[in-house]
């Protein structure tokens, strides 16, 4: 009866959704107040109507209920708890419920948190977030519905798809969903701001938290995805350009330009409908991602069920979301006038700056993970584009967003000398050097422009200290003044800080894991050594192990380092039983500076396995790193001008003016 | 006006993406076939020796029978190899399939103990230790299956094992009907 309760939940869920959805945006253009509450209360409804669904849904999967068709498709009695929950998600169906339970509270929150917006404007917001949910909602019930019943019930389920077994992919979706779904109250908050006519520095105070809460989720979803591939592929990559990945990055590079021209709407008053246009884009690529990898248009290693009849609901929805957005702003968009003049040289000048180079970007992304398609629909050649494509492109693109990264904050509003902000870089700017000619020496000297790149890293780092320090005039002030700079220093430029020193950290592993990792590829028999980079490996033996729902090869390799013993790793290759799929396990041993990585690959006793063996410099830094720049952006978010310095329209316009 | 046509700008851009992406989703194009160039020629020369001792060695002749017949790739290290097996043996016992399967890369000895443990349903087998007639066939790796009308000419080409649904709705087909 629970999974029927979910389902009826659902059914509700899309009434008040189409309530929400209506009235209040009759209630704003009419000036009826009480239309227009009716947002508010809907919203909640609608939320708790989806958490009883989703919370059904869950239930069916823990007490694995195989007379439900979506559990017995995706579960199995064997599995471990958490794969069952994480199962809920780990499929297309229950994947769209959590995007409609995220979308859902996501609205409810505007409703909660919304208090100081003017009626109207929240009204639209949340009528806008309702009609997103109807799509969803609507596609859930009527294509995707994850209640239907199976009769007779089978006895035991087919399994969660193996590579999704793992705890990094159990959280990978729900942060990256997150991440999506935040886009889309970005997204309502434009276009109830074209509906309104109006883009003012307070409309940019209640756009940015929602954009940041988003972007910081975005960002720990897509850390976790690339950790995913790093231990699961066993290439000792990090990042492939898959489509997925593609898919997920195009939405952070317009978020992250949204977060930065948000900012020159509310200082400034200019740049309004780039902005709204960010806003509007930053969703649509999230739907777009989502289009991508569940219509089978592109393939890729990430697997999901691709149905081409859902590829065209998800297609007209895609289009009705962006193409009624991108149309309203064609309208209206044209009417949206700035009141300030740009200096080239200022702090707007390299905000700017930042957005033209960040879009260039998702647009090179964008072109690299569709031009396979294009090409193949329009001369039938098959090719793919892969890394040789975006070390050409996204990489040197980079190299000017690095550069300007940390001079930016050193520019003051309205106009400013460039010459001062690069002295007072100087030393940033000569440890940065000191440490590409160190690496270009020491490390490697053939590969210069990977010297360039770990420069640039140490540049981001440097950089973004000198400018904390010269807030905070450590060093040119007493210490007791400095630390009563700190102290009212605004959290907001705290997360800018580690945020973008953070950024710093992500590109030093990135290089240093990219250039100078070293790789062994090797068939060993039991008893037969190999070496890299001063560790001695001794393939011990070859274990057959049992686990809870696959039987595994397990290798164990002990590790010594100059004689002495160094670590033990144990890495496996899964076959799983139910789906007759193999998935490799690694095994890394990480000091914080480097891993050093196992997978193994095919072998019997009589030839041998295949051992690689990674070396990989600085590798965790990318995730931490990853994970600091969400932190900061967490940071910024705890700032109290973002929380409750935005009272109202009027006072914000006044503080502009 | 200049200026108007430029806020329309992205919706014109998304007006065409979606074109491409309609096109895709009706042309029922299968994004993961990378395309062969072995379709609709002649399939290459075949002259190998038996797998199995004591058999004629395999040439062109056996492509040109006027029956459709199945080229399988395999070996016994290839773990996909292993999981299509089962659905070779069925078509070769259940639809009466021609199937000639060739062992790529792949010790004869070793490759005769993996069929005999697994069952064997090839009616001709024969041995590419060096990979050569790999080469000729353009094949990537193992397993890979061609399926061959009964003039010698390749219709299908798949890259990896094959399914379930591959040999519904595609090897199935071209048996009865001789076309894919």
């Amino acid at each position: 009866m629970i999974p029927e309760l979910g389902h009826f939940a659902l059914i509700l869920a899309l009434a008040v959704a189409l309530v929400q959805g209506t009235l209040p945006l009759v209630g704003a253009a009419r000036g009826d107040a009480r239309l227009m509450a009716l947002g508010s209360t809907a919203a909640l409804t609608q939320a708790l109507l989806v958490v009883i669904a989703f919370a059904a849904l869950t239930q069916a999967y823990v007490t694995s209920d195989f007379s439900v068709a979506n559990v017995v498709a995706n579960s199995h009695s064997a599995k471990p708890l958490i794969y069952k929950i994480s199962g809920v998600w780990g499929n297309h169906e229950g994947s769209m419920l959590l995007w409609a339970l995220i979308l859902a509270v996501f609205g409810a929150a505007v409703a909660l948190f919304g208090a100081n917006l003017p009626d109207t404007l929240r009204a639209r917001v949340l009528a806008i977030q309702a009609l997103i949910g109807v799509g969803f909602l609507a596609f859930l019930l009527f294509t995707s519905n994850p209640f239907e019943r199976l009769s007779p019930a089978p006895a035991d389920g087919n399994g969660l798809n193996p590579l999704l077994q793992d705890p990094g992919l159990a959280f990978h979706p729900p942060l990256l969903y997150l991440g999506y779904v935040g886009f889309s109250v970005t997204y309502a908050f434009a276009i109830a701001a074209l509906l309104e006519g109006r883009v003012d520095p307070a409309w940019a105070r209640w756009v940015r938290p929602w954009t940041l809460a988003a972007w910081c989720f975005l960002t720990l979803g897509i850390a976790l995805g690339s950790w995913w591939a790093y231990y699961i592929l066993g290439w000792g990559g990090f990042w492939f350009w898959d489509p997925v990945e593609n898919a997920s990055l195009m939405p952070w590079l317009a978020g992250t330009a949204l977060l930065h021209s948000a900012i020159v709407v509310e200082k400034r008053d200019a740049l309004k409908s780039w902005t709204v246009l960010l806003a509007i884009l930053a969703f649509s690529l999230s739907l777009l991602g989502t289009f991508l990898v569940r219509s089978g248009v592109l393939t890729s290693v990430h697997a999901f069920a691709q149905d081409p009849a859902r590829g065209l609901y998800i297609l007209a929805f895609l289009l009705t979301v962006t193409g009624g957005g991108l149309a309203l702003y064609a309208w209206r968009a044209p009417k949206l006038t700035s009141s300030g003049l740009f200096q080239p040289v200022s702090r707007e000048g390299a905000l700017i700056l930042n957005n033209l180079l960040l879009c260039t970007l998702a647009a090179t992304v964008l072109l690299g993970t569709l031009y396979p398609l294009f090409l193949d629909l329009l001369t039938g050649n098959k090719v793919s584009v892969g890394p040789p494509f975006f070390n050409a492109t996204f990489v040197p693109i980079c190299a000017p967003l690095f550069a300007a990264l940390c001079v930016g904050p050193f520019l003051g509003w309205k106009r400013a000398e460039l010459w001062p902000a690069l002295q007072q870089l100087r030393i940033a700017f000569f440890v940065s050097v000191v440490a590409a000619i160190v690496a270009a020496v020491a490390i490697d000297s053939r590969s210069t422009l990977a010297a360039v790149a770990f420069g640039f890293g140490v540049w981001l780092i440097a950089g973004s200290l000198v400018e904390f320090a010269s807030r905070l005039r450590l060093g040119r002030a007493p210490w007791a003044e400095s630390m009563r700079r700190l102290r009212a220093t605004p959290r907001a430029a705290i997360g800018m800080t580690i945020s973008h020193a953070a950024l710093g950290v992500v590109v030093l592993g990135a290089v240093a894991t990219g250039a100078w990792h070293l790789e062994v590829i090797q068939t060993l028999k039991p008893g037969e050594k190999t070496r890299i980079g001063g560790y001695d490996i001794t393939l011990v033996r070859v274990d057959n192990v049992q686990g809870p729902n696959y039987v595994a090869e397990r290798a164990t390799l002990d590790v010594t380092t100059g004689g002495r013993p160094f670590t033990i790793l144990q890495p496996e290759r899964r076959l799983f039983t139910v789906q007759r799929r193999q998935v490799a396990e690694t095994a890394i041993h990480s000091d914080g500076l480097r891993d050093l990585y196992a997978a193994m690959g095919e072998g019997d006793p009589n030839t041998g396995w295949v051992i690689r063996l990674y070396l990989n410099p600085l590798a965790p830094w990318i995730w931490l790193g990853a994970a600091l720049c969400a932190f900061g952006g967490f940071v910024s978010l705890s700032d109290r001008r973002l929380r409750i310095g935005a009272p109202s329209r009027r006072s914000a316009v006044q503080a502009a003016e | 006006m200049s200026r108007r046509l430029l806020f329309l700008l992205p919706l014109a851009t998304l007006a065409l993406m979606a074109g491409f992406f309609a096109w895709s989703l009706m042309a029922g194009r299968d994004p993961a076939s990378i395309g062969s160039v072995m379709v609709g020629r002649p399939a290459p020369k075949l002259d190998l020796r038996a797998l199995r001792e004591g058999d004629k060695p395999l040439t062109d002749a056996l492509l040109r029978t006027g029956k459709p017949t199945i080229v399988n790739f395999f070996a016994s290290w290839c773990t996909p190899c292993l999981a299509e097996h089962p659905l070779f043996t069925r078509l070769a016992q259940r639809d009466g399939a021609v199937i000639i399967g060739i062992a790529w890369k792949n010790k004869p000895e070793e490759a005769r103990a993996w069929l005999a443990k697994l069952g064997d349903p090839f009616l001709y087998a024969g041995q590419d230790f060096d990979g050569r007639t790999g080469i000729d066939w353009g094949l990537s790796g193992v397993p890979e299956t061609y399926l061959i009308d009964g003039n010698g000419i390749v219709r299908f080409h798949f890259r990896g094992p094959i399914t379930e649904k591959d040999v519904r709705d595609t090897i199935l087909p071209f048996l009865k009907g001789g076309k894919p």
